[in-house]
This record gives structure tokens, sequence and C-alpha cells, in this order.
């Protein structure tokens, strides 16, 4: 008998998202009536077109370059229309609040003055750069690109894990993946109401007009990128196209009079808007990381001249902190007046006596986290954890608890995926991606990525994840 | 991917016809035409049909292999990837894997020839590809100038690859096993069939070199690339109200009439290597030129932004006499 994709699928007690959700009856009939042997080549196919179209990151070693591809899953994860008006009034509110705060802490400092944030959390923060003190930020975007981590555990609620306020990536995949999806299962797709996402490169650059310094009438914008070694190079140069704007990398830039300039072979062109996908660290030797040959010298004082505008501000890493993060419910209270639309994920801050208590004695229920890491790298999964990693946690909490928070560990949502030629559940999360200028657009759509290990929790592509094309609807059916 | 074809062409070469009268083939002048000798007795006791095929073809360790050669095509093209078309980024992708794919038993004769023509038609359907699909501004006139110095430069060395046979005699209609080599010089530049329209009746390896470097209607021919780098280069400037360069321009315009004005009878007088050597080290100054005034190189160290006037870079090689 032919087996087909559905066939004996069993969420093993976590939340499905294609088994839950009502708005996915149609797409969960089409699978049923798909064979998973011909679900299975055309996957193949279209996996094999991801080294055809070179999307890979490079794995460079001494001697070797390896290209690697970030894995495919081909049975797509559903957004209702209703859950998706929820997640982007959501992402909306998170991504003010955070513009908010920023523009306060370089400025007024209310929300430590009033108690609300303790002052050496972000003063004292190595990501919270002194020299933005009193300098004026376009409509106050601060984070013009946001990418919002979001998860669903047990209960089906959507909640935030983490924000990314510095230089989010991802979003390439999201549009190559439909791509892919709409080129090798048209079937699968037609009749079916999916929001489009290919407009995203046009809004970034409306949102780079936006920000653009004063009085320039039609600025020139330019993706500066960190260069080929970068693991995200691929994503760079996808957004340069996507933008219609040159990719240049540091030793393009060149800065005269406090004003930005770009190599051409015919001479010098004024740069006005950088979409600089280099960390603040790197991004000017004369003013961060004096060993960065990344970077370009004087930018950080043509920027502070005003004299060209960059995104995402400087000094946002402050802000996506994950000890910040703990008081983002208190944050948007406190700036916005309102409760938050998405919750957090409960989070425990251990530079505080009574958290770090709690932590340590609830250890192996507990995922413990660095606060200053991004990846997936550092963190302690108690449930998952052995006798001597918790042993070894539980002492770097003792000597350094202000650097970790610890959360609950949560039983993520799990949505069909196709491993070897099986179709299984695996844990999946979600990042949306927000652009904000004069105001804030949520891309409908998403990075929706994949532990492919069976069990595994850990969705960062560094460490054997995937992802899945994300489907959100115009409408929900009826009925 | 100029080179790779190129590669390709030599190997074929010797492949399929370039035996000597004892039926040996001569894989050695391979190597000493491409200058790798060194490397390559570091690495192999002798060269075979074998090594120097796993030399030039498949040894990722190797520089001046073909598969070397596509890698930093695509390398170069991933650093340049906003402005390469997809179409020619996907089929150089697509392109590279299966060179690096290539396993030992596409290298045994009998199936050599196929790879090879494979090869050749890649670079060649990358080369319409562009034509087809490159957006036509600077990058596309600097992207001209470099095929046709590359392909000029690649020439010599398909010519230089059988010079040694023309050290002698060269005047006259050459014994049958000669002209076999020299048929397949000939196609291996995919000059046969051109050759035949302006030589219906004898040849001599006299005409077979004159037409590879002077013939002005050959697409592969030194004096027609050199005359195609020459065009690329002038519009340009005229185009893009380039400053600069105009020491090229003139390096180029010497190099044209040597090759208008020398006669292949001249040139073999006093030898046919020699001349080669020469051209190649002429256009590698043009290069180097190139690189100066336009993508600042020489100047780069002095901090300053390119675009300005031509640094004193070596001369112009002297015509050997």
């Amino acid at each position: 008998m032919t087996r087909l994709v559905l066939d004996g699928y069993d969420p093993q007690g976590f939340y499905c998202e294609m088994l839950r959700s009502p708005a996915a009856t149609g797409l969960r009939e089409r699978l049923s009536r798909v064979p998973v042997a011909e679900f299975q080549r055309r996957a193949l196919a279209a996996e094999q077109a991801l080294y055809d179209y070179g999307i890979t990151f490079t794995v460079y070693s001494e001697t070797s370059a390896i290209d690697r591809i970030l894995p495919f899953d081909p049975i797509p994860r559903l957004i209702s229309a209703k859950n998706w008006r929820r997640i982007e009034a959501g992402v909306v509110q998170r991504v003010t609040a955070l513009n908010l705060l920023l523009d306060d802490l370089y400025h007024a400092q209310k929300i430590v003055k009033d108690g609300i944030l303790p002052a050496d959390l972000v003063v004292g923060n190595a990501n919270y750069r002194p020299s933005m003190r009193g300098v004026a930020v376009a409509h106050k975007a601060y984070v013009n690109i946001c990418g919002t981590d979001i998860v669903r555990g047990a209960d089906g609620e959507f909640r935030v894990l983490e924000d990314n306020a510095r230089t989010p990536s991802g979003v390439s995949y999201v549009i190559e993946n439909r791509h892919l999806m709409l080129r090798a299962f048209p079937d699968l797709v037609d009749g079916i109401p999916l929001r489009p996402i290919d407009d995203y490169g046009w809004r970034l650059v409306a949102a780079m007009r936006e920000i653009a310094p004063a009085g320039c009438e039609d600025p020139q914008i330019v993706l500066l990128s960190p260069g080929i070694y970068n693991s995200a190079y691929f994503e760079h140069v996808f957004l340069a196209r996507e933008m219609g704007v040159p990719l240049v990398e540091g030793r393009d830039l060149v800065v005269d009079n406090d004003r930005v300039y770009l190599r051409t072979i015919g001479g010098l062109h004024r740069v006005d808007v950088i979409y600089r996908r280099i960390n603040d660290d790197f991004l000017d030797p004369k003013a961060f990381r004096p060993d960065s040959a990344l970077g370009v010298p004087g930018l950080m004082r043509a920027y502070l001249a005003g004299n060209v505008a960059l995104a995402n501000a400087v000094g946002t890493g402050v802000a996506d902190d994950k000890a910040v993060y703990a008081y983002m419910p208190k944050i948007i209270r406190y700036f916005l007046g309102e409760d938050p639309l998405l919750p957090n994920v409960e989070t425990h801050i251990c530079r505080e006596r009574e958290a770090l208590a709690y932590t340590l004695d609830h250890l192996a229920e507990l995922v413990v986290k660095p606060v200053g890491e991004a990846g997936g790298y550092g963190i302690t999964i108690g449930p998952r954890a052995s006798r001597a990693e918790l042993e070894a946690c539980r002492e770097q909490l003792i000597t350094d608890p202000a650097n970790y928070i610890s959360q609950p560990c949560i039983d993520l949502s799990v949505a069909p995926t196709l491993v070897d030629g099986e179709v299984g559940p695996r844990h999946v999360d979600f990042r949306p991606f927000a652009i904000t200028g004069a105001k804030t657009w949520v891309l409908p759509g998403g990075l929706t990525r994949v532990a492919l290990r069976q069990g595994s929790l850990v969705v960062n592509s560094s460490q054997g994840g995937g992802s899945k094309d994300t489907w959100v609807l115009e409408h929900d059916p009826s009925g | 991917m100029e080179r790779a074809e190129n590669l390709a062409r030599i190997i074929e070469v010797n492949e399929t016809s370039a035996r000597d009268r004892t039926g040996n083939q001569n894989w050695l002048s391979i190597v000493q035409l491409n200058g790798d000798e060194a490397r390559f007795f570091e690495k192999h006791a002798s060269a075979t049909v074998e090594t120097v095929i796993g030399f030039y073809v498949a040894d990722a360790e190797n520089p001046t292999s073909i598969v070397s050669a596509v890698s930093n095509a695509r390398e170069n093209a991933r650093t340049l990837r906003p402005l390469v078309s997809t179409e020619m980024w996907v089929q150089l992708n697509v392109f590279y894997n299966r060179v690096k794919a290539i396993g030992p038993a596409e290298l045994m004769p009998g199936s050599l020839a196929r790879l090879l023509a494979e090869i050749k038609e890649a670079c060649q359907t990358f080369t319409g590809m562009t034509e087809g699909t490159f957006y036509r501004d600077q990058a596309w006139y600097f992207y001209r100038i470099g095929r046709y110095i590359e392909r000029a430069d690649q020439t010599t060395r398909l010519l230089d690859a059988k010079y040694h046979l023309l050290t002698r005699d060269s005047d006259h209609a050459a014994p049958a096993v000669e002209i076999g080599q020299w048929h397949a010089v000939l196609r291996s530049a995919s000059g046969y069939h051109a050759f035949r329209r302006v030589h219906s009746s004898d040849l001599t390896p006299a005409r077979v070199a004159s037409f590879l470097l002077f013939n002005p209607g050959f697409p592969r021919s030194v004096y027609l690339c050199v005359r195609e780098v020459e065009t690329a280069l002038s519009e340009l400037k005229s185009r893009y109200r380039l400053h600069g360069g105009n020491d090229i321009s003139e390096a180029l315009d010497q190099l044209r009439s040597i090759l208008t004005a020398r006669s292949i009878d001249e040139i073999l007088e006093s030898g046919l290597h020699e001349f080669i050597d020469f051209l190649q080290r002429y256009l590698i100054v043009i290069t180097d030129r190139l690189s100066a005034t336009f993508f600042g190189y020489a100047q780069a160290e002095k901090g300053e932004p390119p675009g300005g006037v031509g640094s004193p870079l070596e001369p112009a090689p002297e015509m050997p006499s």
C-alpha cells in the first residue's frame, strides 16, 4: 500500500502546528493525498536547487571551503489570519517599546530614574554606547530591522523568547524558501490564500530612505557586509540585490571631513544611508575595537555629525540583552501603558538574589542562558543535561550570576517534518521580521526554524537546525 | 572560465592527436607550457598521461588546474554576486559542483574526451549567458577586457605548446604526422574550419601560427583579442568619462601595430617562442596597469583613492630582435 505524507503521523503529545490549527484543514487534506515517496523525490530536487542556486553558507578552514545549506523542510508551517493579527500587533508593540526604551536610555533615562530598570543593567552594560548619549536618531527608530523569536509551548500560547535588535539574520531564507516551495510544490500552494512576502526589499529601501539625513533628496544607500567569509554573506548578497543597492565592505568606504564616500572607478561617491551587517564593535576602528579590519575609520564621527544614517542605530545591543528582556513586560507597560500582547517566557534574572537561589534549586528543570551570547551557544538545558554538565553550570552561576538568566524548559510546539523519508514531529520556533522607518511594518511570514534531530529543542542553524516555509493566510476558511 | 576552457583545449590537443613520430605523447610539454615544472615534480616523479591529466584537471591543490580555475571563478563571482545575473551564478554553481565531483574513471582514456568536451561546453555556455544576461555598465566592459586578455594569453600558450615542432623547415608542407598535429591545434582552438576558409590548400605550420596570431576575423587570434580589449577600454573611458588609462591605450595601440607589422617569417626567423614570451609579458604589463589605474592596487598602500593618474609602472617589454 502506498504510504501518504500524514499516514501514522503522531505528534507524541506536543502541541502540533499542523493538527491543532483549524485553518490548516485544506493543507492537511492535500498532504494526506500525496505519497511520501513522491514528496521525498520533490524535496530532494528542492534541496538540490539550494546547491545550484548557491543558497549556501561557506565554512572555511585553512585548506578548504565547504558549502553548507540550511536544510529545507518541504512541509510548510501555517499561521492562520487570526493568529497572525495577534503576532503582528504584538511585534509592532514590542518594537515600538524597544525604540522608546533606547531613546530614553540615550537621553533622559527616565525609566532608570523611576526605578523600573536597574541603572547598572543598562548603563553598565557592555552593549550600552555612551557616545550615543544625546544623539538624535531619525523618527527615534533605533531598531530599523528587528527579528523577534517566538515560541509556542504546550498551551499553544505564542510567547516571545528573544528580541534580536542588532543585526538579525534569516530573512533571505524566508523568501528563498517560498521560491523553492512554489517551484517544487505548486499544486500544494494552489488555491490557498497565501500572503505574499516578496516586497521585503522594497519595504526595506523605503525605510532606509525615511531615515536618511535631512535634506537628502535621493539618498545613496549601501549594504555594508563583513565580506565573503561571513556565514551570512549569502544573505547580504540577497538583500543588496533585493534592495538594488551596492554591497560594500569596509575598505570600499572612506570618510573624509566627516562624510562617507564609496570608492568607485569613477572616483568617490557620497553615501547617505548604510544598512550595516557588522556589529557595533567592528564598525569603526577609531571609535571601537582598534583591531577591526572590517570597519571604516572615522565612520562614527560622520554618524554622530548626522552626515550618514546607520541601520540599525549604534547601541541597540543594550535592548536585546537577555537580562533586559526579562523586564520587557514592565518596559511595555511603562512606555505604552498597555499590557504586552505577546507575553514573555517566564525569566529568572540570576543577578537578583532570589532568582539565583530559585535557579540553583531547580537547575535540573530550567534552561540556563548566558545573557550576552547568540546562536544557541553556552545554553544548559536542565532536563537534558548530564550530572557533570549541571555541576559545571552551577559553578558558573555562583561565580558570575549576573551573566545568566534561567527560564522554564518549554515543550516547543512541533510540526510534521520529513527526515530521511519519514514524517515525524520536530520542534519549531518562529522569527518574524519587522522593518521600522517612520512606521513599523511586519513581513507577513517569517523564519520557521526546525530542530531536525528527533527530540532536540535547539533550532539554531549552527547546531543542526533546518527551516520551513511559513504560510500566513490572507483570510481563514469560513465555518 | 576562459582559463578552464583553454586548459581543456590544451589537454584535448595533446590527448587526441599530439603524438610524435614514435607514437608517444609528450605530456611534459603541458607542464613546461604552464611553467609548473617545480610544483609538478614535487608531487610526481614523471610526466605521464595519468599524472599530467590528474594534475591539470582534478587536482584542487594545483592552482593551475581546471578545478582550481572554476573554483576561483566561482569565488570571484560570489564576491561580485550582486553584479552577476542569477542565470550566470546558477550555471557557475552547477558547473563548480560538477568539476568538484570529477572522479578518476572520467580521467581515463576513452572518457576524458567526453569530460573535456563537457567542460568546454559549460564554459561556452557561461560566456553565452553572460552575453545574454549581464547588465551593461562598467562591469561589463571590464569583464570583456579581462576575457579577451585571458583569451589572447591562452592562444599564445596553445601555440607555444607546439612551438618545438616549428623549429625547423617551417616553409614547407609538413609530413603527414605533423599535419595531424596542426589539425589538432586548430581544432582545439575551434579554428579548423575558419582556417580552411582562409587557406583552402596548403596547411603549413607557419600559416597556422600566423592564423592564430594575426588573423583579424578569428575570435581567438591574439590580434582580434587585442583589438577587442582596445574597443572595450575606449568605450569604457568615453561612456563613463573615466580619466586615466591613456598609457594603457597607447600600449595596446603599440601592441596591435607590432602584430600587424611583423611577418610570420620574420618571427619564425628570430624564434616563435621568444615572440610568444614577449606577447605574454606585454599582456601582463597591460593587466597590471589596468589594476593600478582603475582599482588602485598600486596606490592602495599609500591610502589614496583610486581613479587618479597612472603610476609609474614597469615599462612595456622590448621586442626581441
